[in-house]
């Protein structure tokens, strides 16, 4: 496969893109949580 | 100006994020559904007869695509209940700048990987063609979007100013899906939805792009639950904020009324 570089890159910048922003999202979420009563969290 | 995060906060607080069995259900099967496309993308699946084998990166390409398209149709959508219902909740709101976030996160992917396709198959990475013309522009408008979002705080205001533009931004999805039908372009038309109803691809080639597409689209769905959810802690915060240094201000001001009585 000559064309491996275009392909591996093609899928790890979109793998790893999402992963990134989940990663931020669910830390973001976290530290945020602390800071707001639980009763803002209608979905607990 | 009140420093939010330093403001102690009133009952109680817990640090659990913005997960639920439901956002861990929908995570799993998007990391299951997720590990089977790259194993069928990069070892099950034939090398296409023209594309050779550029094609595997089509399994990422189409998915990141509609998703985009999906995100952005689910803003226009929210950001109409969001317009119609706007004095009762902030809640559509919140998703149409969720799905809006992780739309755009998408479109930006589905240009990077046109474009590598581009280099392998037509030799260069950026053509001004109606196609990618068009999906940038899309990109674009959707970033302005976001940055319309982040002018004020005041979420009422927000919601009203960013509900309009996103009523107005979904008009640009058919341009560019059916640009490559309305103009002469380079790009290929759709191997799936395209004009003619037929299905240019078989067997496991097919099936592959199905389960990709499922895929992102759960991904999709995880993203815009907790973004919506971190959006509705981040308006809390401030709420939570306001409230208590209304709360210091108003105690300041009967001690310094009483000592001077």
């Amino acid at each position: 496969m000559d064309d491996i570089g275009f392909i591996l890159a093609s899928w790890l910048l979109t793998l790893g893109s999402v992963s990134v922003l989940a990663v931020a999202t669910v830390r973001r979420a976290k530290r945020l949580a602390s800071q707001v009563p639980d009763s803002a969290k209608p979905w607990r | 100006m009140t420093n939010a995060a330093a403001t102690p906060v009133s009952g109680t607080a817990t640090s659990k994020g913005t997960a639920t069995t439901a956002t861990r259900l929908i995570g799993a099967a998007a990391l299951a559904l997720t590990a089977f496309v790259v194993v069928s993308a990069f070892w099950l699946t034939p090398a296409d007869a023209v594309q050779g084998e550029s094609v595997r990166i089509m399994y990422v390409h189409v998915p990141t695509a509609w998703v985009a398209y999906l995100a952005f149709v689910v803003t226009a959508i929210t950001s109409g209940f969001s317009l119609a219902r706007r004095h009762r909740t902030l809640g559509f709101d919140r998703v149409a700048g969720a799905s809006a976030e992780v739309g755009v996160l998408f479109m930006a992917m589905t240009l990077v990987t046109g474009s590598l396709w581009g280099r392998l198959t037509w030799g260069t990475f950026w053509q001004w063609d109606p196609r990618l013309t068009t999906t940038l522009f899309l990109f674009v408008t959707y970033v302005g979007y976001l940055a319309v979002r982040n002018i004020d705080t005041d979420p009422q205001r927000r919601a009203r100013r960013s509900a309009v533009i996103a009523l107005l931004a979904v008009l640009e999805i058919p341009l560019v899906h059916f640009s490559v039908v309305l103009w002469r372009s380079l790009h290929q038309e759709a191997s799936v939805l395209n004009p003619d109803g037929d299905v240019r691809l078989d067997g496991l080639m097919l099936f592959t792009l199905f389960a990709g597409v499922v895929a992102f689209s759960l991904i999709y769905v995880w993203l815009v639950l907790h973004r919506q959810r971190l959006a509705a802690l981040a308006d809390a915060r401030i709420t939570t904020g306001l409230d208590a240094a209304i709360a210091a201000r108003r105690a300041e001001a009967a001690s310094t009324s009483g000592a001077g009585a």
